[in-house]
């Protein structure tokens, strides 16, 4: 019935991610013309063999990580805020991206503690996910029992807060026992970054990703009834326990890959969700969920083209970009909105 | 009364309700027995505090009863899965909404998850139950909105709405009046007292509009200090069930007038 009005609102927002996608590979420190990135894209006919390595093998997986990349963590913002039915919600106020910091902390510090056993498995296209992963597994977990006792909203965010506060502390005793080379290795990846992926780990990266992403259709159902409260979606004859493990084990694997691959990125979770409320003006999640990833995908998009301050040869981490750019328009929104949804 | 054959849709058996902690369980009301027949309006009476919305609760199972049997058409609803239950009994709760941009229609469409896909695909028979959800609750002039824009009269009669549409026999609603005026409540009243008797379904709600349940009522289900009473208007009457529900000195029973009289002093 209504669905012919956003079939207009997602044919635009393809077109501006096909455009944006474009211009992300456009721009970088070497200039490249326009038509031999094309050439190199579709028929590998360029002027420069350099130019097709940059492209393919540098700015292609970059803009590729982009979009997964914001799109996954605007999802898990989504799913989180639904789950929660609370409008701060997102894997950074949760404490999941920090429980993932965790995981990657361990891995890439916890060798001088914990001796040479994590140090020879370390660091192989699989186990930063797996760590991060299982760091924010762990952490979400921990939010969960928490909450299945306090029920209470507000007291779950600050119990979310407690936890990343507690995993930030244990990373800051772990890199003080550290070597300074281990410390910048995180430290640097704590930027985060969306470039620095080989096809190799791209591939492992678009597998969990693919697999998240279906599986988030299969609680669309659950995530709609939800809107109306548990004891409604219980009443509807919805299994909210199984539910709620599944959005959650969905967030932590998300939120993990996407944190061990790019660093843990700000902003996007949170906020990507309310621009895709205010621009569909819905809350159903069959419209919410396409509209939302592909925003989030638009969005980091956006920021990574800003990140690499076009025709210079500096790189601002991304974090930066996501938070310096995205705060303040999420506050002019709201601000002139006043209200938000969930 | 007299007919021999009475459908008898929800009966409790002995049911003590409350909550239940670990070792300890506080008890709300024991002893409660009844048997309600199909296509029934019950309203739930009681002061504040003494186990209606327990009762309601513990039927709906959203909560389990300490002790006793509650059953649906002769089946006990510890049988009966949450799917299987979401096809028979529907809510509507006094809880406040989570704030979202649903629409009036999505929202009602939502009762009809029990029977769709598990991508909540709505099937024509899905629309045509809305529909009619929609004509008998005579919302057809709201159903583009944004259920926050709603007065509270309005809602309620879309989240009743929702509960039609979930099509079950039995609708319970917990003090579907307590935000509305004396205009509303009464709209709200009929408009149940009319679904039962156009649709048969049998609808039990708890409300503290006294003087309205008695009179729209066909059966009672009353909460006193001591006894719970479960019957028609004359039987509470000959039981002398009203006399001690409220303070003598404040509120007082009047039988010929078969109304609560509030004393002026």
């Amino acid at each position: 019935m209504e669905n012919k009005s956003y079939t207009k609102h997602f044919i635009l927002l393809l077109i501006l991610l096909i455009i944006l996608f474009f211009i992300n590979i456009s721009f970088g420190s070497v200039s490249i013309p326009f038509k031999d990135i094309f050439n190199s894209l579709f028929n590998g006919n360029v002027t420069k063999e350099s130019w097709q390595t940059i492209i393919v093998n540098f700015r292609l997986p970059k803009a590729i990580t982009a979009i997964l990349v914001g799109s996954g963590l605007s999802v898990c913002g989504l799913l989180m805020q639904t789950l929660f039915r609370n409008p701060l919600a997102g894997p950074f106020v949760l404490g999941i991206s920090s429980g993932a910091s965790l995981g990657v902390a361990i891995l890439l510090l916890g060798s001088s503690i914990f001796g040479g056993f994590l140090l020879t498995t370390s660091v192989s296209n699989w186990s930063l996910p797996i760590a991060a992963s299982l760091g924010s597994f762990l952490v979400l977990s921990a939010v969960i029992i928490a909450a299945n006792r306090v029920k209470n909203t507000m007291s779950i965010l600050i119990i979310g807060l407690m936890f990343g506060s507690f995993t930030a502390a244990i990373i800051s005793v772990l890199a003080y026992f550290s070597e300074a080379d281990q410390i910048q290795q995180y430290l640097f990846w704590s930027f985060g970054s969306l470039g620095n992926l080989s096809w190799a780990e791209l591939s492992v990266f678009i597998i969990i990703y693919a697999i998240a992403m279906l599986a988030t259709l299969t609680i669309l159902k659950p995530l709609n009834s939800f809107l109306l409260g548990e004891n409604y979606a219980k009443s509807l004859g919805i299994n909210i326990k199984k539910s709620r493990n599944i959005t959650l084990l969905i967030t932590s694997v998300l939120t993990g890959v996407i944190t061990a691959f790019s660093g843990p990125i700000a902003f996007v979770g949170l906020a990507v969700p309310h621009i895709a409320r205010m621009l569909f003006f819905s809350s159903n999640h069959k419209i919410l969920l396409p509209a939302v990833a592909t925003i989030g995908a638009i969005v980091l998009l956006i920021c990574d083209t800003i990140a690499q301050l076009p025709t210079s040869e500096f790189t601002l981490p991304i974090n930066a970009i996501t938070s310096l750019f995205g705060a303040p328009i999420v506050i002019w929104l709201l601000v002139r909105k006043k209200r938000i949804f969930v | 009364m007299s007919s021999s054959k009475k459908h008898i849709i929800l009966k409790a058996e002995n049911l003590t309700i409350g909550y239940q902690q670990k070792k300890t369980s506080k008890v709300v009301a024991e002893n409660i027995n009844f048997e309600i027949e199909k296509g029934q309006l019950i309203t739930v009476l009681g002061k504040n505090g003494i186990g209606k919305s327990t009762l309601l609760r513990t039927i709906s199972k959203v909560q389990k009863p300490i002790s006793g049997n509650i059953f649906i058409n002769q089946k006990n609803i510890e049988q009966i899965t949450e799917k299987e239950l979401s096809t028979q009994l529907s809510l509507v709760l006094t809880e406040r909404l989570p704030e979202s941009q649903l629409t009036v229609y999505e929202l009602i469409a939502l009762g009809r998850q029990p029977y769709t896909n598990w991508l909540d695909k709505l099937s024509s028979k899905d629309v045509e139950k809305i529909e009619t959800a929609i004509k008998q609750t005579e919302i057809e002039d709201l159903k583009d909105n944004r259920f926050y824009e709603l007065s509270d009269g309005q809602l309620q009669r879309v989240l009743i709405a929702r509960a039609l549409a979930q099509d079950t026999e039995i609708i319970i609603l917990d003090e579907p009046t307590a935000h509305l005026d004396l205009h509303h409540t009464i709209k709200i009243f009929s408009l149940l007292k009319k679904l039962v008797e156009t649709t048969s379904k049998t609808i039990i709600l708890s409300s503290h509009e006294i003087n309205l349940s008695i009179n729209f009522a066909n059966e009672i289900i009353l909460f006193t200090d001591n006894t719970i009473f479960t019957g028609n208007l004359p039987y509470l009457i000959d039981n002398n069930a009203f006399d001690n529900l409220f303070p003598k000195e404040i509120v007082n029973f009047n039988r010929n007038l078969q109304q609560f009289i509030i004393n002026k002093k």
